[in-house]
């Protein structure tokens, strides 16, 4: 069998016929997975894809590797498992917004806390697609789908404060628009020891067509978004550059000229110990800020399956390797002759 | 000691309970007295019966917390139906249990607690030892707090300290009338309190002045003896069923050289499960405590697709929500066993009382035709063998299988025989490795089990999930005719199992028309039953299923014989449902859903009567 490094995009695509709605983001998000695989250097029988329910969820059937389709929203539970069961695996979780924030809330939140050595690509279209178009945990209020026809009246979820919020030990954001920019950061939550968080903008033609083309659209993503770099002043724009700088508690843009204090701007420093600057990237919504993409934080935490195996050595180094027959033999026992 | 005062009656069988609030150690207690019984070669079986809430009000009704004790010198089966013996502590313990008591009963009383206020909250209007209502009893009054707090005034401890260890007092009150020696319960004491000093020199002094108080001031008339009972060759220790499922599942892992996983959440009366794992990551045991019931059982099938032996094990409401994985389980064909401790339903019921009555809810209660082997261990000491036959049968036919226990085998203690390693059955796994040959839907012929290729085998990715399955090749399939192949396919597998289980044996007198049936934790009072019928002339037989689906193979042949077929579960009619749909037969039920187990006065009278109807 081919190494690892051998393997090339094709080696990841299964004989299954995808069928996502043309010009769905997912096609894109695919071929960036496909295309990243390769060059981490893991042998293909090492890679398991799990996902929950959705149109994302079909993803592991299209990836010629390992991979488990379970049910809505738990996922994370199953993905926990496998790694505790077979941690030299490198596992890719696949949720969507509905899947990961709604009836998968709950262990999406654990296993972030847990922080098992797991990527969790968690698709954001802003709708529900595969049961037809309803608005979903991330729908903005007021937005009219067949089960709002007066639209929606909850508050969305934002993923990047949900996950920072659960200590995730790696948070991202990237968008299906750009290839370049989803295979860096997919290949940076790799090489991330810990469970990874990513959120991916993924643009739903059918249902929420173009939900974050004022964001992301050639046209204005030098201007609406911050491509987040460690040690880089966070700044948008190319001919105009805005700036952001902290007033308070709370981030302020400015048009940046040659008379603008650049020393006072706001530096991405992802490794922050304290979670709330990373909160503030994450508040940073459109239209009233840029939309901040990339790494929003990285930390190096210990990893619960690590934690397990220690517990398991340690123990065997105190009482010695578990004998049946002393299991057996365990407390009061009594002789009859 | 004054023994020649009195001379010690000997008894074939004795059953005691201990009845105090649930602060008192009325569990401790019992376990101690066990715990003797059985080293001095009693055979013994307990029943403990606590309540739900942790602290329920002192002193009330429903924090009475019980421990039944049966003791004997002949095989037993059961904790015993009435207790000969009632200590209680308080009113409301007395209160709570008087009605179980036969007449003629000793009752062993705490004089101390039957104050205004110890009268008021078990809410009795008059001092029951002050009229008459204890008439049909024997009394043995014992001002237990007060002799308890003298007693170990030595020790040093404040007054509610002292007060605290008039358990012990009792319990050395309980070793005299029956003859027991203290020095196990001193030594455990000893252990136990290491570190607390003044505590373990209080229990101990309370013990021994209970002892020597029930010896020197004479309160009983009578005293007895329990000698030894004949049991088999061979090295004994007391197990509850959990602790005993515990062991089985740990035993399964080392034969089949897998490590255990163990995802759970918990839920009374299934978390001694968990706990006991958990203390054995010596074994390289993985329990995991999940954030939820589905996590739980999800993390258990992610493992098993890993390829660990995977488990989960929680109680009937878990069940509720672990059923959707259940069913993904039997779609993707892994291997996993759902250890199911039921208690009273539905819904959250009566979380620490016993019932029978997720029987069908496990065998039916998925969305789609989704089969799986259920299993229930008779006894205590049935759950270790019975938690190695779930593992084969999971990894033998790819499969999940519910094992039924329940709360009443979970608690309830019984001797075990210490089994020698070359006595268990092989678990032998088997995992696919052959990229040439391997398809993920391809059956064994003979089981009809597909392979099992865990990650990180070289050449064999392949993708499975709950989606209906293509035969064979595994992708996903909405053809109409492969649905219902695989469909019968999945049936068929499971309906094969039945060629690897035991038949169904019958005991009882060979002469009878009439045949009892039951299943599961109901075996003892069951065979209790049957065998003092038997033993008054009664032509009666019976037959107890370990095996719920499939039925053992003989199962419809058997129950043709009878003229009548009567059943007996802890439900409202659920193996009847099944006995009556399979095999067409009229049945006669006795259905009991109080929360207790059975008492063989209760399963006699039942059998009596359908056996005089027939003469009639």
């Amino acid at each position: 069998m081919a190494k690892g490094a051998a393997l090339s995009k094709k080696d990841f695509q299964s004989d299954q016929i995808v069928r996502w709605c043309p010009g769905c983001g997912d096609y894109a998000i695919l071929a960036a997975i496909q295309g990243t695989m390769p060059k981490l250097g893991i042998p293909k029988e090492k890679i398991v894809f799990v996902s929950g329910i959705g149109c994302s969820s079909r993803f592991p059937y299209y990836m010629d590797t390992y991979g488990f389709h379970t049910i809505h929203g738990r996922a994370p539970a199953f993905a926990t498992g496998l790694k505790i069961a077979n941690p030299d695996l490198s596992i890719w979780m696949v949720t969507g917004d509905g899947d990961g924030l709604s009836i998968g809330g709950n262990h999406l939140l654990h296993i972030l806390r847990r922080n098992l050595d797991v990527n969790i690509l968690l698709f954001n279209n802003r709708i529900y697609g595969l049961t037809k178009g309803q608005y979903s945990p991330t729908s903005e209020t007021g937005k009219k789908t067949k089960s709002s026809p007066m639209g929606s009246m909850e508050r969305p979820v934002n993923p990047i404060k949900f996950a920072l919020a659960a200590e995730a030990s790696f948070v991202a954001r990237t968008y299906d628009a750009n290839p370049k920019h989803m295979a860096q950061v997919f290949q940076a939550a790799a090489a991330h020891k810990g469970t990874s968080f990513i959120e991916i903008f993924q643009n739903c033609v059918i249902f929420n067509k173009d939900a974050f083309d004022d964001v992301y659209d050639r046209n204005v993503r030098t201007d609406h978004m911050i491509h987040l770099e460690e040690g880089e002043p966070l700044v948008a724009g190319s001919e105009h550059k805005r700036g952001v700088f902290l007033e308070g508690l709370q981030p302020s843009v400015r048009n940046l000229d040659e008379n603008s204090d650049h020393s006072t701007l706001m530096v991405h420093d992802p490794k922050a110990k304290s979670p709330v600057y990373a909160n503030l990237l994450a508040d940073m919504e459109f239209p009233d800020y840029p939309v901040p993409v990339g790494i929003f934080r990285s930390l190096e935490r210990p990893c619960y399956e690590d934690a397990l195996a220690a517990q398991i050595s340690e123990a065997q180094a105190k009482k010695g390797v578990g004998k049946l027959e002393d299991l057996f033999s365990a407390g009061e026992t009594w002789k009859v002759s | 000691m004054s023994e020649a005062v009195q001379t010690r009656r000997t008894l074939a069988s004795a059953t005691i309970r201990f009845a105090g609030d649930s602060g008192d150690g009325m569990q401790l207690t019992g376990t101690q007295f066990t715990n003797t019984s059985a080293t001095l070669g009693n055979d013994i079986s307990t029943f403990p019966d606590f309540p739900a809430e942790i602290r329920a009000p002192a002193g009330t009704v429903p924090g009475v917390s019980g421990f039944q004790i049966r003791f004997a010198s002949e095989d037993i089966h059961t904790p015993g139906d009435r207790p000969d013996v009632l200590v209680a502590m308080n009113p409301a313990a007395l209160k709570a249990n008087l009605d179980e008591l036969p007449n003629g009963a000793l009752l062993i009383i705490n004089q101390d607690s039957f104050n205004k206020s110890g009268l008021k909250k078990a809410e009795y209007v008059t001092n029951p030892l002050e009229d008459d209502s204890l008439s049909k009893y024997r009394v043995v009054l014992v001002p237990l707090s007060s002799l308890t707090e003298r007693a170990v005034e030595e020790a040093g401890l404040n007054k509610k300290a002292a007060e605290r260890c008039k358990n012990f007092f009792a319990l050395g009150i309980m070793y005299y009338l029956y003859d027991r020696p203290l020095e196990q319960s001193l030594e455990w004491i000893a252990k136990k309190f290491a570190n607390k000093e003044d505590i373990q020199k209080a229990n101990q002094l309370a013990l021994k002045a209970g002892y020597h108080y029930a010896d020197t001031a004479e309160i009983f008339s009578d005293t007895y003896r329990v000698p030894q009972a004949k049991l088999d060759q061979g090295t004994y220790r007391g197990l509850t069923g959990n602790a005993a499922l515990a062991m089985g599942m740990v035993a399964a892992g080392q034969i089949a050289k897998k490590p255990l996983f163990y995802g759970s959440y918990p839920i009374t009366p299934a978390s001694d499960v968990l706990h006991e794992l958990a203390k054995l990551r010596h074994f390289g045991v993985r329990t995991f405590q999940a954030e939820d019931e589905i996590a739980a059982i999800g993390a258990a099938i992610g493992a098993a697709f890993g390829g660990a032996l995977a488990s989960t094990g929680t109680s009937g409401p878990g069940i509720c929500l672990k059923s959707e994985a259940m069913g993904l389980a039997v779609m993707t064909e892994l291997p996993l066993v759902i250890l199911n401790v039921q208690r009273a339903g539905p819904s959250t019921g009566m979380p620490t009382k016993t019932e029978q009555s997720d029987l069908l809810q496990v065998i039916w209660g998925r969305n789609g035709d989704s089969p799986l082997p259920v299993i229930a261990p008779a006894t205590p000491g049935e759950c270790f063998t019975m938690a190695l036959e779930a593992c084969r049968i999971a990894v033998n036919y790819m499969t999940p299988v519910v094992l039924l226990s329940d709360g009443y085998l979970a608690n309830g203690a019984e001797p075990w025989k210490v089994p020698s390693l070359d006595s268990l059955p092989e678990i032998k796994i088997s995992h696919e490795v052959d990229p040439e040959s391997f398809q993920p839907y391809e059956r064994d012929p003979e089981t009809l089990a597909r392979p099992w290729a865990v990650p990180g085998q070289v050449g064999l990715e392949h993708r499975i999930g709950g989606l209906e399955k293509q035969d064979i090749k595994g992708n996903v399939s909405y053809d109409p005719a492969n649905h219902q192949r695989m469909t019968d396919l999945r049936t068929q597998k499971i309906e094969g199992i039945t060629k690897t289980i035991p038949d169904l044996e019958v005991y009882g007198d060979p002469e009878a028309d009439t045949l009892v049936l039951g299943w599961g934790g109901t075996y003892g009072s069951l065979l209790t039953a049957i065998n003092q019928m038997n033993s008054e002339g009664h032509k009666v037989a019976a037959a107890h299923f370990r095996y719920l689906n499939p039925f053992p193979p003989n199962t419809g042949e058997v129950i043709q014989r009878y003229k009548k077929i009567l059943v007996c579960e802890l439900n409202n009619g659920q193996l009847d449902v099944l006995i009556k749909s399979r095999f067409v037969r009229q049945t006669e039920p006795l259905l009991k859903v109080k929360g207790k187990p059975f008492q063989v006065s209760e399963l006699t009278e039942f059998i009596k009567k359908h056996l005089a109807d027939d003469q009639a």
